[in-house]
């Protein structure tokens, strides 16, 4: 029977599977405050047809999706919509990405010049003239305020006072930290280090690492993402021919090496991909496995308001980062509705894009007020800039609150 | 006479609206003639709208026919002059895969060369190249210059022109007999199939362009025309396999030919004989679907892992020669009857046979004929003139939304009397293929019609991936809105929907019987709408 030669359907990120039901559109953050939006489903599956036709039909409203991937999530019949709007832009779009466009991209080149010129960099680009230069020549939006850059990056810190600890260990990982970590927030992977030690675990760099590239797919320039994508891959299986499983601080970044790699860069990363996991999923399984446990501090007292981040939810990883907050005593653990903050990486730095950005935000940031917390968690460090700009709540790292809760001495005894 | 009179009479009265009497009555409003043009339903409805949207290069016909050949490629340079909104350039490729004789192949080029259509031999792997969805095992490829058309916008140019000439079109109106006076025909009764009020009209020349129905016209004039229904199936895939018309390097045989068409590619046909009552109500046959996606997937082998919106099928008008009242010599050729020298019946003739590529000669034909009867000297211009929305202007120079490209790509330069620019104007009735409120309300408006199939007709709604599920009902709201009440709305959306499912039966399985499933929960479940329609509420009622 016809129907039985028939009895898969395929089509491109599954985009015939469409059934038209629109849901996505009713969970886009974008459709909800920019009704000229043509909306997930109309620029992906629907428009998917017509570009099929005519690329003539590619139209450059898509650059509006923020790549939140929320769509995806809601989307009964599996349909990759985020995927097929991303892909067409970097398949159809004739736009070359601008000289703001390439500065917000490069994170990698950018952290590395400014990191040196740290204290001189930090200030100056908070003053009320240099933002406005920004505005005004690079379209920057004036609101915004480029993360602080650290003057010693992540990585030397890590070779000067970590590195030689690590071989003691019984257990190995190796630690892919992104561009936050390693030129603005060393911090959160020294808190890495510390809570991986003190169960027992060995942590390592890769032998390279570049910038996972999502700034670079999202701004146009998918050649250099897949160049920085394949060393990352080379890296990764080294290590993981060593033994190490490949643990990570930030969401987006982990989400953009195992799916997007794939879908939108042909990156074959099929034997790398199970290996990359969140650092807070990474140490829940291992918990639930029974092979660590985690001891707290009884000092420790904070409300803690868990922001799920949109790649969290794509990946559904959220329940991981969620349960391993409330493991420690002295949380007062509230969970927001789960909503997309409106910065999207580089989308909300872009002075178009500004007012869009908060009014997507807007009812997280009243959910964040109505609620008071002491801080915010979240894994994707985007959202923390937004957040904190929006709220001025401050934002953390899951693996930061368990680094400060954590008793070290107790846990090593644990785990020994 | 009287004031109506004379305006219920005309030099030419043109019997059906499929494309043959669209570009007849075109042909003769432009000689000057006063024309009627009447049709018992929907502007193409026969085998006008139920066929594979595909401007044959002729080349499908050079080795069996020579004749049909070159009338193709002529109508081909042609069309894509007069009609270019509504013909997309694609090209097409004549495959030899290893099952077929690849020596066939130098006689078709020959065939086609000499027929004046330009075969250009290519390598397989180029032919890959240009057309990546192609079978692989190809082992030959000749281009020609097929391309695709769309018979829908092709027939309502046809009419507009016409109307623009001073012709006057009815619709819903039905011949229900034929008045002869001394051996004459001199008029047609007509029904008003919307509301029954029946009218007599007059002529000097009745022209029956009916297609398959046209035998029984004929029969009401009593005369007898030889006619074989030949019915064709065919099956509509979700999206573009494939951008060039792809054909198999062969004699001419079932599912051999894949044509994009708009968003979608369609795989035909199928030839089986069926008795003339039956061609109101033709039925795809599960033999016929297996048929057709077998054969389909030999020219492209995705086809075999893409959805399928629904099938369809039509009726080949193919008429018997004169001297062969048996029917085994069929001609695909143009057969124009002058009923005065044939029959003994003046004042009627019949165009039919041929196909829709080669409509315009048919009608240059016949209305030849009718102006020699008439006495009127001037000569054809059609093949010179463009149609409306194929005018040689350059498009405004502005900034082009999804729906607004796909409107310019339907309507041509008539697009420019659609409404823009405001929020209720542009917002989108169907979704998957990109129609507006304002493309909706100018259809309505300009383009008669009268329901949802007439609307689908002229503007795709309902025609994409979702067939109907989400655009029926916004669609209904604005003919709603427009003229007519609520109940007749309702019932014409109930009737929509059937009509849709009707096409997706054949092929339900998978995704589009998921979509039939949600269709239905939405109309059914949630509307309700098959307790509302004027049948069930009186039924309702009396109980």
């Amino acid at each position: 029977m016809a129907n039985e030669t028939q009895v898969q359907s395929l089509s491109a990120n599954n985009f015939e599977q469409c059934l038209k039901c629109s849901i996505c559109t009713v969970y886009c953050p974008v459709s909800a405050v920019t009704p000229s939006y043509p909306g997930p489903k109309q620029a992906g599956p629907d428009g998917e047809r017509y570009r099929l036709k005519n690329k003539e039909f590619f139209n450059e409203a898509l650059k509006l999706c923020l790549n939140c991937k929320r769509c995806e999530v809601a989307c009964p019949s599996n349909v990759h919509i985020g995927d097929i709007i991303q892909a067409a832009r970097i398949k159809y779009s004739t736009h070359s990405p601008s000289l703001r466009d390439r500065m917000l991209a490069n994170t990698d080149f950018v952290g590395t010049m400014a990191s040196p010129f740290a204290p001189i960099a930090n200030p100056v680009l908070k003053l009320k003239p240099v933002k406005a230069i920004l505005h005004g020549v690079m379209a920057i939006d004036k609101h915004r305020t480029f993360p602080d850059y650290s003057r010693v990056k992540f990585e030397s810190w890590f070779k000067k006072h970590a590195q030689a600890s690590q071989d003691q260990y019984a257990k190995h990982v190796s630690y892919f930290h992104g561009c936050y970590a390693n030129y603005n927030y060393p911090k959160l992977g020294q808190d890495l280090v510390k809570v991986l030690n003190a169960v027992g675990y060995g942590v390592h760099l890769l032998e390279k690492e570049k910038c996972c590239g999502v700034a670079l797919i999202a701004n146009g320039m998918p050649n250099q993402a897949r160049r920085q994508g394949e060393v990352n891959m080379r890296s990764m299986r080294k290590a993981i021919a060593q033994g190490h499983p490949i643990v990570t601080t930030s969401s987006t970044c982990t989400f953009t090496m195992r799916d997007e790699y794939e879908h939108l860069l042909g990156i074959d990363n099929h034997d790398v991909r199970d290996s990359i996991s969140l650092a807070t999923r990474f140490l829940y399984q291992l918990i639930e496995r029974g092979e660590i446990q985690l001891a707290f501090r009884d000092d420790y007292h904070k409300r803690v308001a868990y922001h799920s981040a949109c790649h969290m939810e794509r990946m559904g990883w959220v329940p991981f980062s969620t349960r391993l907050l409330r493991m420690i005593p002295g949380v007062d653990f509230v969970m927001l509705d789960s909503q997309c903050c409106g910065i999207s990486g580089t989308y909300g730095f872009k002075k178009e894009n500004y007012e869009r950005s908060q009014a997507i935000g807007s009812t997280l940031f009243q959910n964040i007020a109505e609620e008071n917390p002491d801080c915010v968690a979240t894994d994707c460090e985007t959202c923390k800039w937004q957040i904190e700009m929006s709220t001025g709540v401050p934002v953390e790292n899951p693996i930061s609150i368990i680094a400060d809760a954590l008793d070290v001495e107790e846990t090593k005894k644990l785990n020994c | 006479m009287t004031k109506s009179e004379v305006n219920n009479h005309y030099d030419v009265i043109v019997i059906g609206g499929g494309i043959t009497g669209a570009g007849t009555a075109r042909d003769c409003a432009m000689r000057g003639l006063k024309v009627l043009l009447v049709e018992r339903f929907d502007y193409s409805t026969g085998a006008t709208g139920r066929n594979h949207g595909l401007m044959h290069s002729g080349a499908r016909y050079a080795v069996t026919d020579h004749e049909s050949a070159k009338e193709c490629i002529r109508e081909n340079m042609t069309l894509r002059k007069i009609a270019r909104h509504c013909v997309e350039e694609t090209d097409g490729l004549f495959i030899t895969l290893p099952e077929d004789d690849l020596g066939f192949q130098a006689t078709f080029v020959q065939k086609c060369t000499e027929a004046g259509i330009r075969a250009e031999v290519i390598d397989p792997k180029q032919a890959i190249a240009l057309e990546p969805s192609v079978n692989p095992d190809l082992i030959g490829a000749v281009r020609v210059p097929d391309a695709s058309i769309d018979p829908f916008r092709l027939t309502m140019a046809n009419v507009l022109d016409a109307q623009l000439h001073g012709a006057e079109a009815l619709v819903y109106h039905e011949v229900i007999d034929i008045l002869i006076e001394q051996g004459r025909v001199i008029g047609v009764k007509l029904r008003n199939n919307h509301n029954g009020e029946e009218r007599t009209v007059y002529a000097q020349v009745t022209i029956n362009a009916a297609g398959i129905w046209g035998s029984l016209i004929a029969q009401m004039a009593g005369v007898k025309i030889n006619m074989f229904p030949a019915k064709g199936s065919l099956l509509i895939f979700g999206h573009r396999v494939n951008h060039m018309v792809i054909n198999r390097c062969r004699k001419p045989a079932n599912a051999d030919i894949l044509v994009p068409d708009d968003a979608v590619c369609v795989i035909g046909t199928t030839s089986v004989r069926v008795p003339i009552e039956t061609c109101d109500d033709l039925r795809v046959t599960p033999e016929e679907v297996e048929e057709l996606l077998a054969e389909g997937m030999k020219l492209a082998p995705s086809l075999g892992s893409t959805r399928i919106l629904r099938g369809y099928a039509g009726v080949r008008p193919l008429v018997a020669s004169d001297d062969d009242p048996s029917g085994r010599s069929i001609s695909r050729g143009i057969v124009t009857l002058d009923h005065e020298t044939r029959d003994g019946l003046a004042g009627f003739l019949t165009i039919t046979g041929g196909k829709m590529m080669t409509y315009r000669l048919m009608a240059e034909e016949v209305t030849d004929l009718a102006c020699k009867k008439l006495g009127v000297t001037k000569a054809c211009e059609t093949a010179d003139k463009p149609l409306p929305g194929s005018e040689p202007q350059t498009p405004p120079n502005r900034k082009y939304s999804f729906s607004q490209r796909a409107s310019y790509g339907r309507h041509g330069t008539l697009d420019w009397a659609v409404n823009r620019g405001d929020n209720t104007n542009d917002a989108l009735v169907c979704e998957c293929e990109g129609v507006s409120v304002g493309e909706v309300k100018y259809a309505i408006e300009k383009l008669h019609v009268y329901n949802l199939i007439n609307l689908r007709r002229r503007t795709r709604v309902g025609m994409g991936t979702c067939q109907g599920e989400l655009c029926a009902c916004r669609a209904a709201g604005v003919m709603c809105d427009r003229e007519q009440g609520a109940q007749k709305s309702i019932d014409d959306l109930a009737g929509f929907m059937n009509e849709r499912w009707k096409g997706m039966q054949p092929v339900a399985w998978g995704d589009t019987l998921a979509e039939a499933q949600l269709t239905a929960t939405i109309y059914q479940g949630l509307l309700g709408i098959d307790t509302m329609t004027k049948e069930r509420r009186k039924e309702y009622y009396e109980i």
